[in-house]
């Protein structure tokens, strides 16, 4: 198979703007005839589906939740990213693109990545103009902080609750165009299937989680916007429900997957309190703004943290990394905190955290400018751990958080198959092997409201398709395969729970598959991914019924993709002999212990076709860098 | 950091569906951690109905950080718990004591129907906001967002009313099942900003009538919302939405 990423030629600024004059238009008055199905409703899916409706288009929408609104994107805190320059302190599109390209460490796309550093004026500007309420200056104007990763001031944010307020808002798009009439949706619903007829995507098989009906939907193209797949860790920050099994499904069905051990570890939420424990806080990186991390200099020193003297304490980020100081990317901090509970220097009862520090701010700025900036965000931490962070310092940890592999997907969105499309977390394509903060939601509504509505109808004026109804044998097929699946979950009747399962599979990914890997434990983990996998399917007991609403089987189901998922992701990681961003292998480190990339053979995507459980064909898309140099990323 | 160990009684509402006639069912829990959460409580006890082969009790739940509205239970005959300013998945058990019984119901309105056990269905407030609570403009072609400067406080104000995440609480904590909170929430957020002006009138008349064909309660000021509101959004809303309804009444008549 040939990967065409289908980048424009020409000038890095101009690629978007020839390729929206070079593709194709659907004529206005035929947009209506065709329907999209739209699955998930996060910012990219909400954004997506009232664009293509406001075009014209029919549009379907699906999620599991019972309200579009609740899609996972509403828990994002800190902000979103766009090359504004409201504070004239130099920023540009290209100075943005320049920060994400390094901040994903040389392996994404340039075209890709400039495209969304140009639309991400675009995107303020329409949030905006729906009424989210950002934050603002005295003198009216939009507020900005900064955001790991850059050394200018370009974040965007609403308090503590910016995806809410992003997700309200395209939500409330979304409402105008279901109250016109031109968006159906189907909420409470599980995409279990893809249907292809012909070679091209046309059609889902759902399950209604109330009644537990398996549904099917027809449609001229597929949009999947179904989020990330952190929880195959078990534990992550990501919401309970996430999961991969839309993603997963389509690409057992043929579409590839793009770098699946791209994931990235959040270096600031709350730690691991049990064994009950069901996930983890992200405690926002704004509070690297004002926040300071630090251990104390001896091993094993048990002091309370405001009994530790000043010059007994190690800022090891400040030190480490003079010019971004506590700012450094995520993938950067993670690892440092490691490193320090490694060496022993970890604090709190477990000894696997570190001190995130707030004193000094609050005697510089008062306690009530804090209050100001993160007062929910500290009131969190407090309901959860019973201690007050304006008076003790937080203790953090890294946790799981996004994934920055997904569907492989041309420069267009689109997917191996043709008609499906993947957006927003859900492909892999802007962030390289690490994102940075703020940089999720500009790209879910770049995708969405900038993207697509293009793309989409390029696709759709180029291929002339006959019509397909969920009469067509290809539906009835599917359905009967998801059937047959769910059926043999529930007949198993094994003595294992579901979670079980889960938890045993997030432990082996975090300790062989986390912050740092290496080939001895990336074999080990295949290993085990796969017996666990086997007696998965021997001994998980499902109860309940098919034709109810069954969350144990919902689970179930997802499960059973994560250890086929978990397996690939593993499986990428042993294959990648360099480090970069996320991605680090312990062989693979510079003197100071950063990661060491290999571009001599490794500046490629790589991308999985799926062929047995457990047996994937490899092959690779190569990173042209046309416009920058790749260097050793270095934030000191 | 391991807490202390509860011995606990739970009384559950179970229901098979919308038309069944539902019950408490009485489980006992052993050495609960006081610091796991409510939500990780019922997961244990989940898992040993599981290993028991016994069905789970359902219950709506996904962010588990007090920011997706989907969890939703009345404990103790309190929406979302005993403590105020907090969704049910940031209640921890801490705050409760040994030996204690606990009352675990769904949100009761009669808008609300029970889907099953403690999920009900809220899809009335998806419907209000289809109504009217949008601002009417497309994708592309909006001016720069400098544009328009707007005023810190009216910033703040419209952001209060917006922190709503439409869990649902208010209309569970009212005696008349009154939905007035929520809806002058997203009413007051759009009335306070420069891009809500255009439609305030057609808005506000839109979503209260879609409100009252939904069978919501009327409001009677007893302040039981805006005190169970896991998000603190202020009853001063609601004035404000009656003042746009009054004087969009009579600019349509
Ligand atoms: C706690 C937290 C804080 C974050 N903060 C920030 C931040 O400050 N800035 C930033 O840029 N990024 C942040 N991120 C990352 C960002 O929020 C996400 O990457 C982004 O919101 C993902 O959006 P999405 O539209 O791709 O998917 P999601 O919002 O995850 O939506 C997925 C949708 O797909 C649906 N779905 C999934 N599977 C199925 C299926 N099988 N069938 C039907 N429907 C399905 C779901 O119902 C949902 O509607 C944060 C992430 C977390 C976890
Ligand atoms: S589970 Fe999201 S608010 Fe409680």
């Amino acid at each position: 198979m040939k990967l065409e990423s289908k980048i424009p030629a020409g000038e890095l600024k101009d690629k978007w703007t020839n390729h929206k004059f070079n593709m194709k238009l659907v004529n206005p008055a035929n947009k209506r005839k065709y329907n999209v199905l739209v699955v998930g409703t996060g910012l990219a899916g909400a954004s997506a589906a009232a664009s293509l409706a406001e075009l014209g288009y029919n549009v379907s929408v699906f999620c599991y939740q019972d309200s579009a609104r609740r899609a996972h994107s509403i828990a994002a805190q800190g902000g979103i990213n766009a090359s504004k320059n409201y504070q004239n302190d130099g920023d540009s599109d290209y100075r943005l693109f320049y920060d994400t390209i390094k901040g994903g460490d040389y392996r994404a796309r340039e075209a890709n990545v400039y495209r969304l550093a140009e639309v991400s004026g675009n995107i303020i500007d329409q949030c905006v103009a729906q009424g989210v309420p950002f934050a603002r200056e005295y003198g009216g104007l939009l507020a900005n902080r900064s955001f790991g990763g850059a050394q200018v001031s370009r974040t965007f944010y609403a308090r503590g609750q910016t995806g809410q307020q992003l997700l309200l808002g395209a939500y409330s798009a979304l409402n105008r165009q279901i109250g016109l009439g031109k968006v159906k949706t189907y909420y409470r619903r599980e995409m279990l299937e893809l249907v292809i007829v012909d070679g091209h995507a046309r059609g889902i098989i759902v399950r209604n989680l109330v009644t537990g009906e398996l549904e099917k939907y027809s449609g001229d193209a597929v949009l999947l916007a179904t989020g990330g797949y952190s929880n195959v860790f078990y534990l992550s920050t990501n919401a309970m429900n996430s999961n991969a099994t839309a993603i997963w499904r389509a690409h057992r069905k043929g579409a590839l997957f793009g770098n699946p051990c791209y994931t990235q570890i959040h270096p600031t939420c709350i730690p691991v309190h049990g064994d009950y424990q069901s996930k983890l806080t992200l405690m926002s990186e704004s509070l690297r703004n004002d926040g300071r991390i630090w251990v104390p200099n001896k091993v094993g020193d048990n002091r309370a943290p405001n009994d530790i003297p000043e010059n007994e304490r190690d800022y090891f980020l400040e030190r480490k990394y003079p010019s971004f100081g506590n700012l450094v990317p995520r993938d950067v901090a993670s690892r440092n905190a490691k490193e320090q509970c490694d060496a022993g220097k970890g604090v709190g009862d477990t000894k696997m955290a570190v001190y995130l520090d707030f004193a000094e701010a609050i005697g510089r700025l008062g306690q009530k400018a804090i209050e100001d900036k993160y007062g929910n965000l500290f009131d969190m931490y407090q309901t959860i751990t019973g201690e007050n962070p304006y008076k003790v310092p937080m203790r953090i940890f890294p946790a799981p958080h996004y994934t920055m592999g997904g569907l492989w997907v041309d420069y267009n969105l689109m997917t191996t198959i043709p008609g499906l499309f993947a957006l927003g977390e859900a492909n892999f394509s802007d962030h390289g092997a690490n994102r940075l903060g703020a940089s999720a939601l500009m790209q879910g509504l770049a995708d969405g409201y900038f993207v697509i509505p293009y793309t989409l109808g390029d696709y759709l004026a180029t291929n002339k398709l006959a019509k397909v109804t969920t009469e067509h044998p290809e539906f009835a097929k599917e359905e009967k395969s998801v059937n047959e699946l769910v059926g043999k979950l529930l007949a198993i009747k094994g003595k294992r729970t579901v979670d079980d399962f889960h938890k045993v599979l997030g432990r082996i990914m975090w300790n062989n598959v986390g912050m740092s890997r290496n080939e001895e434990g990336l074999k080990k983990a295949i290993k085990e991914i796969a017996e666990l996998r086997a007696e998965f399917w021997k001994d998980v007991n499902v109860v309940g019924s098919a034709q109810d609403l069954n969350q144990t089987l919902e689970r179930a189901g997802r499960v059973a993709d994560y250890l086929e998922l978990g397996e690939l992701m593993a499986k990428d990681a042993l294959s990648r002999n360099e480090s970069c961003g996320g991605h680090f292998r312990a062989e693979y480190q510079t003197e100071e212990n950063e990661a060491k990339r290999d571009d001599e053979n490794y500046t490629f995507v790589s991308a999985w076709e799926y062929k047995n459980p457990g047996e994937w064909e490899f092959h690779k898309e190569d990173l042209d860098f046309e416009f920058v140099h790749p260097t050793q990323r270095s934030y000191k | 950091m391991e807490g202390n160990k509860l011995n606990l009684t739970l009384k559950v509402w179970k229901q098979a569906n919308k038309d069944a006639k539902g019950r408490f069912e009485t489980y006992e829990l052993k050495d609960i951690s006081t610091d796991a959460s409510f939500l990780e409580m019922l997961d244990i006890l989940n898992d040993d109905l599981e290993r028991k082969n016994e069905e789970p009790v359902a219950f709506e739940h996904d962010c588990r950080e007090g920011i997706c509205g989907c969890c939703s239970l009345y404990i103790n005959g309190r929406a979302h718990g005993p403590l105020a300013g907090i969704t049910v998945c940031q209640l921890h058990m801490r705050n409760f004591k040994n030996g204690e019984t606990i009352w675990i119901e769904p949100w009761r309105a009669k808008p609300f129907s029970i889907v099953k056990d403690l999920i009900v269905d809220r899809s009335a407030f998806d419907r209000i906001l289809q109504a009217g609570g949008f601002v009417s403009i497309n994708t592309g072609g909006t001016p720069d967002a400098n544009l328009i400067p707007i005023p810190k406080e009216k910033a703040d104000l419209a952001m209060d009313a917006a922190a709503c995440i439409g869990c649902g609480a208010c209309v569970a904590a009212c005696k008349n099942a009154s939905a007035m909170l929520f809806v002058s929430a997203k009413v007051s957020q759009l009335a306070l900003l420069p891009q809500g002006q255009a439609e305030k009138q057609q808005r506000v008349l839109a979503m209260v009538s879609q409100m009252d064909k939904e069978g919501f309660g009327s409001c009677t000021n007893t302040g039981a919302c805006e005190a169970e509101c896991p998000k603190k959004i202020s009853i001063s809303n609601i004035a404000r939405m009656n003042r746009e309804y009054f004087s969009a009444s009579i600019k349509s008549n």
